[in-house]
């Protein structure tokens, strides 16, 4: 199980400009539920607030009104039953990929060769498995990535947060983890709730699309494709493809201030 | 794997330091040697009270080292500086990391840590010779309280630089602040907490010399403080480049040792 519920959520905080003190409302009454096994895109504007939402949901920040259930039960911080994947991996420089997996599974506190194991099975499985001794820096950024990835699915969360995973990367490394992101989910159907700034990222992966403006919802989209998503040039260039993305632009530009 | 070419541009960018057509050893010793010549050449046409050179420092040097003096004055000043240190070590990198990780230890105790660095310690001397008498104990108080505080500052202030984003994968994880403190904190701050400890070392040298003044009776310093008395500049400087050479090689002993514990340093900088 591993169902996500979003209610009423918002988020002030105080920002000093010019020693004037003014209040920004990051998020107002945001509500939204991913279900057990879906994946949910959160799309917006930058500042639009959703990777205050996703803070929110993985328990880094706190909400100033409203809570955050998984699985009905409302969360106090940051728990083993979620797992976030930052947008720029994060990864601890001193340590060596293999290490950095491990110690995620340290701090939930398994030890010896179980260690070892656990974190191999997930650096094979986002395909790093000849690289494990590499330290972060001798990684593109793209494997670095799957590090970050290998590290929030080997313990084994329920729910799996993305903050713009890809949106650090070029674009043909890009496509390749989206591909490699869907069969994951495939594998594992793991609730995986991520933010993007990217539409056709949003469509090719979400089963539905959350489309925010200035902190508030302003629609959700369901995504009419099938899974499993194998073929993803065959999927762009379809027309259920064309006209969701279509949908979510004119969602999103219908909330935005008109520059005539 | 869709990035391996990706990942083989960023071994070869990794690979391909800055070559220099002159190693940067040799530089040094050029820049030495000609000092030296210098210093050998004009020094002579001084009168050997106001200054010396060289060649008659070497001299002095090997009269001193014959007489045993010299090996008995380095072990007196090198024993309360190796503890004085030492103990600044010990104390000012834990005392840095909690004030940087807790407000409170921040309030409570940031102010008297920026003030002590600024404290005239010279003139505490005296009152320091008072409680600690004349011996080994107030050199290595002197030679501590000299060097605690820029190593504490620098590990205060290398926390404070550690990226929020790292914090927020250690409690991401659950990890306890105990724990967030040693294996996230701790490492990241270890480049700042190296450029403490260096810092650190030419401090601990001039306190242990002032020390050794005010006390007279023992060390180098007090070689130093006897030839001045005497007019015997050529010996006077003897001790005083003992202590240069031994600053430049505890800091080049630390530099290798900065390599061996934070690798990782090295490449996130882009050197090779």
């Amino acid at each position: 199980m591993g169902e996500v519920r979003l209610i009423d959520v918002s988020k002030q905080f105080t920002l000093r400009i010019d020693g004037a003190a003014h209040m920004v409302r990051a998020l107002d009454r945001l509500s939204f539920t991913v279900a057990d096994g879906e994946v949910v895109a959160l799309i917006g504007p930058s500042g639009c607030g959703k990777t205050t939402a996703l803070r929110i949901a993985m328990g880094l920040e706190k909400a100033t009104t409203g809570v955050v259930t998984v699985d009905g039960a409302a969360i106090k911080g940051c728990g083993y039953d979620r797992g976030i994947v930052f947008q720029h991996a994060e990864l601890l420089p001193w340590l060596n990929a293999l290490r950095n997996v491990e110690f995620g599974l340290e701090m939930k506190g398994m030890r010896g060769a179980e260690l070892h194991d656990t974190a191999m099975k997930y650096l094979t499985l986002v395909g790093l498995k000849d690289s494990v001794k590499r330290r972060p820096y001798q990684l593109s950024g793209g494997m670095q990535q799957r590090v970050g990835i290998a590290r929030a699915l080997a313990i084994d969360p329920k729910v799996l947060l993305m903050d713009e995973p890809f949106g650090a990367l070029d674009a043909q490394t890009r496509e390749g983890l989206q591909g490699e992101l869907l069969d994951i989910h495939a594998r594992t159907k793991k609730t995986i709730l991520f933010v993007t700034h990217d539409l056709d990222e949003a469509v090719m992966l979400a089963d539905r699309v959350v489309v925010m403006q200035h902190g508030r919802l302003q629609e959700i989209v369901e995504v009419p494709l099938s899974r499993p998503r194998r073929d993803l040039g065959a999927i762009r260039g379809s027309d259920a493809f064309a006209r969701t993305r279509y949908h979510i632009w004119r969602a999103l530009h219908a909330g935005a201030p008109t520059l005539h | 794997m869709v990035d391996l070419a990706e990942s083989n541009s960023a071994a070869s960018a990794a690979g391909g330091s800055a070559r220099r057509s002159v190693p940067r050893w040799m530089v040094t010793t050029a820049s030495l040697t000609i000092i030296l010549i210098l210093w050998e050449i004009f020094g002579r046409d001084i009168n050997p009270i106001f200054g010396s050179y060289p060649s008659a420092i070497f001299k002095a040097f090997l009269a001193l080292l014959r007489s045993g003096k010299l090996g008995v004055a380095l072990l007196q000043s090198i024993q309360p500086f190796l503890l004085g240190y030492g103990a600044a070590i010990a104390i000012g990198v834990p005392l840095g990391l909690i004030i940087g990780r807790f407000w409170v230890a921040e309030a409570a105790l940031g102010i008297l840590i920026t003030g002590g660095y600024a404290m005239p310690l010279v003139a505490l001397v005296p009152l320091l010779v008072l409680w600690f008498g004349l011996g080994f104990a107030v050199k290595a108080a002197v030679i501590f309280l000299m060097s605690v505080f820029p190593i504490c500052i620098n590990t205060w202030l290398g926390v404070k630089s550690v990226p929020k984003t790292l914090i927020d994968v250690g409690k991401s994880l659950v990890a306890p602040n105990s724990v967030i403190l040693r294996r996230i904190v701790l490492p990241a701050t270890l480049p700042y907490i190296m450029a403490g400890i260096k810092l650190a070392v030419g401090r601990a040298v001039v306190g242990m010399v002032i020390a050794e003044f005010f006390t007279s009776i023992s060390g180098l310093g007090a070689i130093i403080i006897n030839s001045a008395n005497n007019f015997d500049t050529a010996t006077m400087f003897v001790p005083i480049i003992i202590l240069m050479v031994l600053a430049v090689g505890l800091n080049a002993l630390l530099g290798w040792f900065e390599r061996i514990v934070a690798p990782w340093q090295d490449e996130i900088a882009g050197r090779n």
